[in-house]
């Protein structure tokens, strides 16, 4: 039986082992291979001996109900007195089928079902006990076994359309196993590519095999994982430092929150043989306070390692020493950035400073530092234990291996997908994503937050690595896929992230900190009526204009961080491509998609207009003129756009355009 | 290493920024943010270059030169970007120059004209800011602040105060205090080194000019005058003369044309704090107690030591600083000598300091019901109230300081720079151990700008270990040295501002090394030049002693001349 145990024994040996075993079966002495077995089967949810459900109760869960769900499936087993166990998992990256339930009876496939609010409980679990076909209808899919009876008609996790095209590495155990239990994972080959690793490897022998895995920093610099890893590791010093870079700050990303949350183990695992691959003796996860339920599972989770002796000093009698500290954020944009997070980190307010020296030198307290995010390090595990050839063999050209998405915005299925590198975003967007809602026509996607740009209808085809999106002026990022629909004004959402950019500047370097307000208040002014005009505002709005490109050109190349040499990249990729709505802002003022409020104009159909007056006397501007029994106007002039004559007529004889 | 500048072949180090590669060739950059020997922070952008095949421009702050760089200073695309990000800065500027205490003297004014800004390019968005006038040394106003950061370095890196730092995020940033609460509520020192470095007109010093302006029309005041010993050899910076020019005698006629009644030399004061804290030196050494004796003539290290080291205060000398000697003596001998009651003079000071105005200010600095001092002026203020009056200090005959508060040593003049006061003293106390005039004269190991000069010296078998600091990251550095157990001295110098007096927070603004040593060198020529070299020769303070004071830590020194400590708390 390839399971945690039998692959531990080959790497630890006398107390080491003695301690293991001890810790995965408390109070068992000299256990025999039966109970061994049994045990992990358990562990391992290979099999159950009574009901089991799982409530996935990560952040999006939680938002969807999953407690309520959890409360009145508690009340409901007790009161049919069964003998049941539920355990809270993470998400599985269905968010938008949340709250989740799955159902694992004794000798049958575990079953997953969707959209599980509290009112949909007791309908289901009775259904399943009563073995009342019908439900299995409404159920997602099943999980594959050989050895389980299956549900007829019930389609497999794999054939699942969300999950079919995908490979999940990072998110593989997310939302299945319980993030809270240390034993759950080593059932499944947990801390194996660990014991590997301190036992068999040496530091720099780990870089090697990450270096030839092809890995590259997914927190967006896309720079090789081993190669960073060997700067540091090369670099003499007393005292290293790894930090694990956990401050998800892309409005829009949020699978480094569902990998600590789901999956804290495989990113402490990571980290750990990070660590020891650097020579690091102390380790920080950075991360956002903003993520409390994350910050919960790390926290037990480390405990559990200490418990167990997988950290602290000497692990495995290796010689290698690591602790781990949670340092909590304030939730900075900009602390994501390498420098301004070891400022951070330091205690001092997050402000990035010139490199070089680059961290890896000169990082923390002035030693040399690696920082790699969640995704990056959570990769690390399955390379150690699969090869760096395995690894090399996913994806494409000079991107490896899969990646970790975010999907949110207009899009039906909104959640996280992991996906191998190379596949079309075409395919994300429509055979996993659904395409948009409400069947409405896509218009693009804003890929990489606010430092990335959108991918239009015409490149869905485009293959998603890290070379690719850059030939369309787009980035990888972090992997928050934004997805935007005919509703959506593009000129709206460079707003929205200049806004962003803008309020999130450190302040320190001018280009950024006055250039992206000054690009700010242009777009402000773009999106302006003339109500609310006052001086020079027209003037500026069309000087404005002439500006921007120059602008951006300014703050691209002179600013100090990331951050601001990508900030223009919103304006640039949707000026590029929807050049057409900005001319209807500035020349005509009109907002083609209807959002910018101050540039929609109303009308009244004098055909239909049988002059009830209501409307006249409804506006707050006193806008609308006319004479009773006789068609009104209304004066765009005065007009504030607040859409109450629309409200109040009741012949439909008012538009909006 | 060969590099290419602007198409020139040129051998240069390895090692080096391209800033000043740069400079060692007379190539200007401009720059905002940058201060010498400080980790560059690449902050203001202004110093950006282009070198062949990088995409984007890059700081030459903190860039290093490397092998065939090519470097182009002055391309059309650098000097664009350079005007567009100076356009930024001004998009948030107040511009309001005439009524600014900087004008003619700000960097970012300076930087327009170089670069030819001539309209208003992008839109104007200034946020108006609250004015910080809290404090009586300085005043900040963040609206004019371009947040170029070097306040804040200089005050945590050079200070180690860190009373002021960055608050809020994007275009609401600032600078502050902790809790946005002012200067006087914050650990700020006022050593007014910020100021010195600011390159536009947002930290300024407390103008005190209307005070003196007011005390002089005052028919019923006898405004007296001092100047310290730093003041003569700076001066003349603000109008034309080369640095280090001394120009002592012709600011005595200046003063007096102002209608200063009395002219006065602080460095009479400073002789006799000599005599008292050489005197201590030797009294703790017999006795043994309270040892290291630390200087105490630099108000701004005296904060430092309340806020920072209450431990030590023990350890401070009890002798005021010369300027309040001064003050006290000008109240109680001089106005009984000259029969004027105390209450009708108003006494002035000039001072290469900021925080003297709040020294001056001090509950523990009043002697008999007076303020030993009415109102300080810095250098700066000095040089407006001269242009005020529209003197022309070049064309002014050298006049000689009023008697007997005028008369000085040379020793006295050297507390103008770091290792100044302990020369002096050392050369006192020397004296006074072995009755021998000819044990200490120069201290060559002093004289230079280093932070941290130690010195170990035996007179008549007795050693002496001292220490001589300037900048207070320095001080901190020894004061955890001795807390630690690792050094141990009898007698340490500190001086706030790095350099001494003569690059006082109070002084010309800016902080060019070679202008500094050139004001130190003239110091030393000073002191070589002078016939009398030791406080004890000093005849006028010889007859201070035997008139009124007795002899030095009598009771009437330590009245009028000594003073207390308190612990204080603060962010």
């Amino acid at each position: 039986m390839n399971n945690g145990l039998h692959s531990m024994e080959n790497y630890l040996s006398g107390n080491n082992l003695e301690y293991f075993k001890s810790c995965l079966l408390p109070g068992v002495v000299n256990p025999t291979s039966k109970e061994v077995a049994e045990k992990l089967g358990t562990l391992k949810n290979d099999s159950v001996d009574k009901p089991y459900f799982f409530i996935g109760a990560g952040t999006c869960g939680l938002g969807a109900g999953a407690l309520h769900t959890k409360k009145t499936l508690l009340g409901l087993l007790k009161s049919l007195h069964l003998n049941y166990e539920i355990i809270e998992v993470g998400c599985i990256g269905l968010c938008f089928a949340e709250p989740i339930m799955d159902v694992f009876l004794p000798g049958k496939n575990r079953l997953s079902f969707g959209h599980v609010t509290s009112d949909k409980v007791e309908p289901i679990v009775h259904a399943l006990l009563n073995h009342d076909q019908a439900i299995l209808s409404q159920a997602l899919f099943q999980y594959q076994s050989d050895h389980l009876m299956k549900w007829e008609n019930v389609p497999f996790m794999e054939e699942y359309p969300f999950l079919k095209k995908q490979k999940r590495i990072v998110l593989s155990q997310c939302g299945i196993i319980n993030p809270l239990s240390i034993g759950q994972y080593i059932a499944q080959s947990g801390y194996v590519p660990l014991a590997k690793t301190l036992k068999e490897l040496t530091p720099i022998e780990v870089c090697d095999i990450i270096e030839k895995s092809g890995l590259k920093g997914r927190g967006g610099g896309g720079f090789l994982t081993g190669k960073k890893w060997k700067f540091a590791l090369s670099t003499p010093s007393d005292q290293k430092y790894f930090i694990c870079n956990a401050d998800e700050g892309d409005p829009g990303a949020f699978m480094d929150r569902a990998v600590v949350e789901g999956d804290p183990h495989k990113l402490l695992e990571g980290l750990i043989i990070a660590a020891y691959a650097i020579g690091a003796s102390k380790a920080y996860i950075y991360i956002r306070a903003e993520y409390p339920l994350a910050i919960a599972h790390l926290e037990k989770a480390i405990d559990d390692l200490y418990l167990w002796k997988f950290l602290g000093s000497n692990i495995f009698d290796s010689g290698f020493d690591l602790d781990i500290i949670i340092k909590k954020g304030a939730g900075a944009f900009v602390c994501g950035e390498e420098t301004a997070l070891i400022h951070s980190i330091e205690g001092k307010r997050g402000m990035p400073r010139p490199r070089p020296p680059f961290p890896a030198v000169s990082g923390l307290h002035g030693k040399p530092s690696v920082i790699n995010n969640v995704e990056t390090l959570a990769n690390i595990p399955a390379i150690i234990l699969n090869g760096s050839d395995w690894f090399n063999s996913l994806g494409n050209n000079n991107s490896k291996g899969t990646k970790v998405f975010a999907l949110s915005g207009k899009i039906k299925n909104t959640g996280l997908v992991e996906v191998p590198m190379g596949i079309t975003m075409r395919e994300i967007i429509f055979d996993i994503g659904g395409g948009p809602k409400n069947n409405k026509l896509f218009k693009a996607v804003q890929i990489g937050g606010p430092s990335g740009g959108c991918v239009t209808n015409e490149h869905l085809d485009i293959n998603i690595d890290y070379d690719s999106l850059k030939t369309i002026g787009a980035m990888m990022g972090s992997g928050g896929l934004v997805v935007m629909d005919e509703d959506n004004c593009m000129v709206d959402v460079a707003k929205f992230f200049m806004d962003f950019i803008q309020r999130e500047s450190c302040g320190k370097c001018i280009p950024c900190r006055e250039g992206t307000k000054q690009m700010q208040n242009i777009l402000e002014k773009i999106t302006r009526g003339r109500i609310s005009e006052k001086g020079n505002d027209a003037l500026d709005r069309f000087k404005g204009i002439l500006q921007l490109e120059e602008l951006s050109n300014t703050i691209k190349e002179t600013s100090l961080c990331g951050l601001g040499q990508s900030a223009p990249n919103p304006i640039l990729s949707t000026l590029k491509y929807f050049r057409h709505e900005y001319e209807a802002h500035i020349f005509d003022r009109r907002c083609p998609s209807g959002v910018c409020s101050e540039l929609v104009n109303f009308e009244i159909i004098e055909e239909k207009c049988k002059g009830c007056t209501l409307c006249a006397k409804k506006c707050p501007s006193s806008a609308i003129k006319g004479t009773p029994k006789a068609p009104h106007y209304i004066n765009n002039e005065k007009c504030i756009k607040c859409g109450q004559c629309l409200k109040v007529c009741k012949f439909g004889a008012i538009i909006k355009n | 290493m060969k590099i290419e500048i602007n198409h020139q072949s040129i051998n240069m180090p390895a090692g080096i920024s391209i800033l000043d590669a740069c400079k060692s060739v007379n190539i200007n950059i401009p720059t905002l943010c940058y201060l010498e020997d400080l980790f560059p922070s690449g902050s203001c952008r202004m110093c950006v270059v282009e070198i062949a095949g990088m995409k984007n421009l890059v700081t030459s702050c903190s860039t290093q030169i490397t092998e065939g760089m090519k470097i182009f200073t002055h391309s059309n695309r650098v000097i664009a970007a350079r005007k567009s990000i100076l356009e930024l800065l001004l998009s948030n500027h107040p511009d309001d120059c005439l009524y600014c205490d900087k004008n003619n003297s700000c960097e970012l004014q300076k930087l327009s004209a170089e670069l030819g800004v001539r309209n208003r390019n992008f839109s104007k968005h200034s946020i108006e800011k609250e004015i910080d006038k809290s404090s009586p040394s300085l005043v900040r106003d963040p609206s004019k602040c371009i947040l170029c950061g070097r306040c804040v370095r200089v005050c945590e890196e050079r200070q180690t105060v860190s009373a002021i730092s960055f608050i809020k995020r994007g275009s609401q940033t600032k600078v502050t205090t902790a809790f946005d609460g002012g200067l006087n509520t914050s650990n700020c020192i006022n050593c007014g080194q910020c100021a010195m470095v600011c390159p536009t007109g947002a930290i300024v010093e407390k103008n005190n000019i209307k005070d003196v302006l007011a005390a002089l029309s005052d028919p019923d005041k006898v405004v007296v005058v001092q100047h310290a010993p730093a003041i003569s050899v700076t001066l003349g910076e603000l109008f034309g003369f080369k640095p280090g020019s001394d120009v002592n005698g012709q600011m005595t006629a200046a003063l007096r044309k102002m209608g200063f009644q009395f002219v006065f030399e602080t460095s009479f004061s400073a002789d006799v704090t000599i005599m008292e804290e050489a005197s201590e030196l030797v009294e703790r050494i017999k006795k043994g107690d309270k040892l290291p004796l630390m200087t105490s003539c630099s108000p701004g290290w005296i904060k430092f030591i309340e806020h920072f080291y209450p431990e030590f205060l023990n350890n401070l000398s009890t002798c005021k600083s010369p300027q309040q000697m001064m003050g006290a003596l000008i109240k109680s001998y001089w106005a009984k000598k000259k029969n004027i009651d105390s209450k009708n003079i108003y006494s002035v000071s000039i001072m290469p300091c900021t925080a003297k105005k709040f020294e001056a200010g001090r509950a523990e600095m009043i002697t008999g019901g007076f303020a030993d001092i009415d109102a300080v002026l810095t250098t700066r203020e000095f040089a407006k109230m001269i242009d005020m009056f529209n003197i022309n200090l070049a064309k002014l005959k050298p006049e000689n300081a009023d008697d007997p508060l005028g008369k000085h040593s040379s020793a006295a003049k050297l507390f103008g720079v770091t290792g100044g006061v302990a020369e002096a003293a050392l050369r006192t106390a020397a004296f006074l151990i072995t009755n021998d005039d000819s044990k200490v004269q120069e201290i060559r190991e002093y004289r230079d700008l280093e932070g941290i000069k130690e010195l170990t010296l035996n007179i008549n078998g007795i050693t002496l270990k001292t220490v001589v600091v300037s900048g207070l990251a320095n001080a901190r550095q020894v004061l955890d040295d001795i807390k630690r157990g690792i050094k141990q001295y009898h007698f340490i110098e500190v001086m706030t501002c790095p350099g001494g007096c003569i690059a006082g927070g109070g002084q010309p603004f800016g902080l060019d090394k070679n202008r500094i040593i050139s004001r130190m060198k003239a110091l030393y020529q000073i002191d070589k030049n002078e016939k009398i070299r030791k406080s004890h020769h000093n005849k006028d303070v010889a007859a201070l002693y035997e008139e009124f004071l007795m002899h030095p830590l009598s009771k009437q020194s330590h009245e009028l001349l000594h003073t207390s400590y308190k612990a204080r708390t603060g962010y």
